[in-house]
Order: C-alpha cells, then structure tokens, then sequence
C-alpha cells in the first residue's frame, strides 16, 4: 500500500484506573481502507478520538500525515475528515447551512455536488432534527468528506442505513479510495468489513487479538469451509463415509454440509463418490469462512471460552437459519 | 473571515428559529416591557423615569444570562463541540459569536423599548444619547459574557438554571431594578453591590439619564466593564470541548472570580 498515512506505536488510553486500550500499534496506508473491529468496550473510539486530537494520549506515539495529533491537533482539521457516531450538529441548522458552514471553515466552495450525490438534495432545506437516521448519517459522512481530506476516519458509517444508502456509501468509499484516500472505518458490520476493508484490526480488551488481511484472519482461524452437495438420489444422506479434510458434517434442507479445513481434496472425494455410486449431482457449492465466524472465534477465545467448532458451526447455523433439518451429526 | 461570517449568520438565524430561544430573546422581554409599562407606571408613577433602563437590563438578562448558557450545554453535551474542534472550528468562535447574536437580539429589543416607551407608557428618554448606547453596550457585553461563562462552568442544563437563577431573581429583586438602590435599606445594599444589575443601573442613572445615585456611575461602569471583560477571559479559559473529557485546565469554581470588581465595589462604596 506504500507510506503510511496513520501510524499507531503503543498506544495506551486510561480512564482513571481503566485501561480502555492498552499498547497497540498498526499502520495505514495510503489509499487503504483499515477495518477497525471489536465489541463494545474494546477501545475502538478512544483510539479513533485520540487520532482525531479530541482526546488526550496516555502513551506511546500517534502520526496521522506526519502530525501528533495530541501535540498539534490544530493542523488536523484541514487534512482528516471525521463521521462522528453521535450527531454532532445542531438540531436547527439545515442541510445547506451544515454544508455552506463546514466547507466555509474549510475554506473550500460549499459541496451541494455530496447532497445530490447522497441522496440529500430534496432535503436541503430542512433542520438536521428532521432527518431521518440514515439522512442524517449520509449528511454527516459529506461533510465529512467535504473538504476531500486525505484521511477520512468513519465510525459505524452504515449503522441505520437502508439497503441501498449502504450501497451508496460503500460506492463513494470506493471512489474514494481510487483517488487516493485513506479511510479508517469503525464498524460492528463483519459483511461490511470484509467487503471493503483492505486490512482489519479486531481490538479486544484494548490489545489487538488479531491483524490482517479478512482472508488471512479468515484462514488462520478454525478453517472451515462449508461445502454444500445437493444429489439426485441422496446417497451422500446415508453416508458415513469419512471425506478428507471433513471433521463435521450435518443435513440441511436437501443439501449434505461438510466443514472442511482442506476444500479441494474434500469437494473431489465428494464427486468421486457420487460417481461410484451413479448419483447425479444437482448442486454444489464452496463457500469459504466467514470474518464474522473468525471475529466470533477471537472474542470467544479473548473472553476465555472454549471457541473452535462448535462455535463456528453455531455461527454458520445461525447465517444459514438454524439446523433445524437433521443437526450436527 | 467567510468562516467567522457564516457562523455569525447561523447563530442569528438559531435565535429567530429556535422556539426557545426566540421566547427568550423577543417574547418574554417584550412582554414583561408591556405588562410593566402597563401596570408599573400606574402603581409606582416614578417607574417612568427608569422604565427604559430598567426594562433594556431586563431584555438583556434574559437573552443572555437565561437564554445563551443552556444551548451552550446542550450542544456540548450532544458532542456538537467536539465536531466543531474536528472540523477547526475555533473555541473563541463557539463562545463569541452566539455571544455577539445574543447582543444583536438584545439590541434590537432594547431600540423598540427605548423608541415606544416614552409614547406608549411616558417613559423618560436618555438625556445624553451617547452615554446611552455607550452603557447599553457595556450592559450587554457584560450579561453576555456571564451567560457564557454559566454555560461553560454548567456540568448541565439543571445547573445552568440555578446560576442564572442565581443572578437573576436577585438582580430583579436587589439589583435597583424594581426598587431603587436609594430605597433600599442599608444592611441590603451590599448585598446588591455583589449584582452587575446594581452596577448597570447606576451608571444608567448617572450617565445617561442625568439622576441621582448610590454609587458613581463612571465608577460602577469601570466595575462592569471590568467584570465583562474577566467573565469573558475566564469563559475562554474554562471552556470544555467535552462534557466526557477527564481533564480540563481550570476548577469551575474559578469562575467567582469574576464577583471580584463587585467586591471591590462594596469597599469603594
């Protein structure tokens, strides 16, 4: 990704005796969408405000452009742009006031060109009190982008956000991203992370439990790929037959699910099998683990619970509508 | 400067648009100026000499000391400030400029005042105009800034209640607004030296309307002015970006730092 935009060495945040993140580093880099996961509590928002020069460092080293933000937090403004999780506008202002006063204190023309584009056009009249959540959201992230900052940190951008605003705002983070921009996106949304985030941190206690590509923590987890086969007659139903790779296998609906840690020897027994036994093959399909699996796995394990199998299983189960049909044999 | 003007035009906007603080700024003045142009001046005939004054001082302690803190708390607690800092918006500007507003709505309502009570209810006009405006923007520089001051130090919106509860019951009361200072007895009149109130009506008396007074009316002008201008610097440094944030560079209690010029005046006499 070249040089880092955002680099974080150590950090630490206390809140009296409270430890919220406790010595964490990573970097981002330019043009890179940094997925920043973790429960409630994990130290995701006071590691963003401490970025965002909001809030006091209690250790170790900040750089965002070459700016400490907790030394020189004036210089900030001009070169991040910041989506708040709260609403942080006043309840009367308008959308056009909103637009016309940011860009005015950033010193660039007011862009009514982001009100269009996000679908806030018909709403340049009305006060921020009348908007609608995801209205309010999708104002919030354009004056967040108004100036065209160089590094746009995003807390939870489509929480609230119908189908297609998500659609919308995943687009422009893209666009975004093309031309060269940084983005450093707090979210609960798992989907939503492994479809834009270049690279993820999941944040747990305050350490960082785990870092990479979704692929690579996807991959380091329990591995489980979950290989549905849809047969003619069924054969594979009565099977006992153990295929490599496999440690588990279940009946659902009309399909036979194997969680394999090793897909293609897996996938060719299967077909071998199904043609020694002159059963026709109807479906199948390869889907590889989920980063909401893997994130379910880290905390568990982070929390001290035992995770693994049966804690990827539950979470395939509760993705696929439960294992009513025959269960896990 | 685009900035600091579209901020500015903002504020102005909030405070016509904004129910609450339209009562504030407008309403409620306006009416207590009819009620007591109305029914003062009949009970208590000498009213009419210090209608204006005392009705220009009310305005302004409404709009100010009542109407400029809570929005301050508010915004503040919704994390309005902490975008503001995000984005470079500057402390001074959050604090000054809806301070400037309040002083603009409370210019407006002190003219209609000034220009219809000596029609509607026989109001005595200034006899030196200029003196007039210059301790009518003393008065609002001075209330404003305590209004800014009460909104910074309140932890929240209850709090800022009692403090300007705190000033205004009894600046009505003591405060030469309702009663002049010469009326009160003497035991009282310290206790009234403690309200900028005081301070404005004597130096109303004294320099724009040719009467008589308790105290001197260059003096008790310097005595406001003085407390304006420290309310305002204390407010500056005082200021919180955030209710959540653990550290902040001074105590709220420095804030009584401010009753200092007051105090002064209770030993100059």
């Amino acid at each position: 990704m070249g040089e880092n935009v955002i680099s974080v060495q150590d950090f630490r945040k206390v809140y009296g005796q409270t430890v919220a993140v406790a010595g964490i580093s990573f970097a981002v880099g330019r043009g890179e969408i940094f997925g920043l996961l973790g429960p409630n509590g994990a130290g995701k928002t006071s590691t963003l405000e401490c970025l965002e020069g909001i809030r006091r460092v209690d250790g170790g080293r900040l750089d965002i452009l070459g700016i400490d933000p907790g030394r020189d937090a004036r210089r900030l403004p001009r070169l991040i742009g910041v989506q708040l999780q709260s609403s942080g506008l006043p309840g009367t202002i308008t959308v056009n006031e909103a637009i016309c006063f940011f860009c005015a204190y950033h010193r660039v023309a007011p862009r009514y060109d982001l009100l269009d584009r996000l679908g806030l056009a018909e709403k340049r009249g009305s006060q921020y009190l009348q908007l609608s959540t995801g209205q309010q959201r999708r104002l919030a992230l354009a004056l967040a982008i108004a100036h065209r900052p160089a590094v746009v940190i995003l807390d939870e951008p489509t929480a609230g956000l119908d189908v297609g605003s998500r659609a919308e705002l995943h687009a422009l983070m893209e666009e975004l991203k093309r031309e060269g921009t940084s983005i450093l996106l707090a979210t609960h949304d798992m989907a939503e992370a492994e479809k834009m985030a270049d690279r993820v941190a999941i944040l747990l206690r305050g350490k960082i439990a785990a870092e990479g590509t979704p692929r690579e923590l996807t991959a380091a987890g329990s591995g489980f790929t979950k290989v549905s086969v849809h047969s003619e007659a069924d054969v594979l139903f009565q099977n006992g037959h153990a295929f490599p790779g496999v440690s588990r296998h279940m009946v659902q609906d009309e399909n036979a699910i194997y969680f394999s840690t090793d897909p293609g020897p897996t996938v060719s027994a299967i077909l071998d099998y199904l043609q020694a036994r002159q059963d026709k093959l109807v479906d199948l399909r390869v889907e590889r683990p989920f980063l909401e699996e893997r994130f379910l796995e880290i905390t568990q394990e982070g929390n001290g619970g035992n995770g693994g199998h049966c804690l990827a299983e539950h979470a395939y189960a509760a993705l696929n509508g439960g294992m009513a049909d025959g269960g896990v044999k | 400067m685009t900035a600091l003007a579209t901020h500015l035009g903002f504020e102005f906007k909030i405070g016509l648009r904004n129910p609450s603080a339209l009562l504030l700024n407008y309403l409620f003045p306006l009416a207590f100026y009819g009620l007591m142009g109305m029914v003062m001046t009949k009970i208590y005939p000498g009213f009419t000499q210090v209608l204006i004054p005392a009705m220009v001082i009310f305005a302004t302690m409404s709009s100010a000391v009542l109407g400029l803190a809570s929005p301050q708390v508010e915004l503040r607690e919704a994390g309005v400030f902490r975008s503001y800092k995000i984005n470079g918006v500057p402390a001074l500007a959050i604090l000054g400029l809806p301070t400037l507003t309040s002083a603009l709505h409370i210019l407006i309502v002190s003219a209609i005042i000034t220009v219809t009570a000596p029609a509607l209810f026989g109001g005595a006009s200034p006899t030196n105009w200029g003196a007039f405006l210059l301790v009518t923007l003393a008065v609002v520089f001075t209330y404003s800034a305590l209004g800014a001051l009460i909104g910074v130090i309140s932890a929240n919106s209850r709090a800022t209640v009692l403090w300007s509860q705190l000033i205004f019951l009894p600046s009505m009361l003591l405060g030469g607004l309702m009663v002049p200072l010469s009326a009160l007895p003497a035991s009282i009149l310290p206790v009234s030296k403690l309200l900028p109130t005081a301070y404005a009506t004597q130096a109303y008396q004294g320099l724009a309307f040719g009467q008589p007074t308790v105290m001197s009316p260059p003096g008790s002008l310097a005595l406001l002015l003085a407390s304006g201008v420290l309310a305002f610097g204390l407010a500056v440094y005082l200021f919180n970006w955030d209710s959540r944030n653990s550290t902040r560079r001074g105590h709220p209690l420095l804030a009584l730092l401010v009753l200092l010029p007051y105090v002064l005046g209770i030993f100059l006499g």
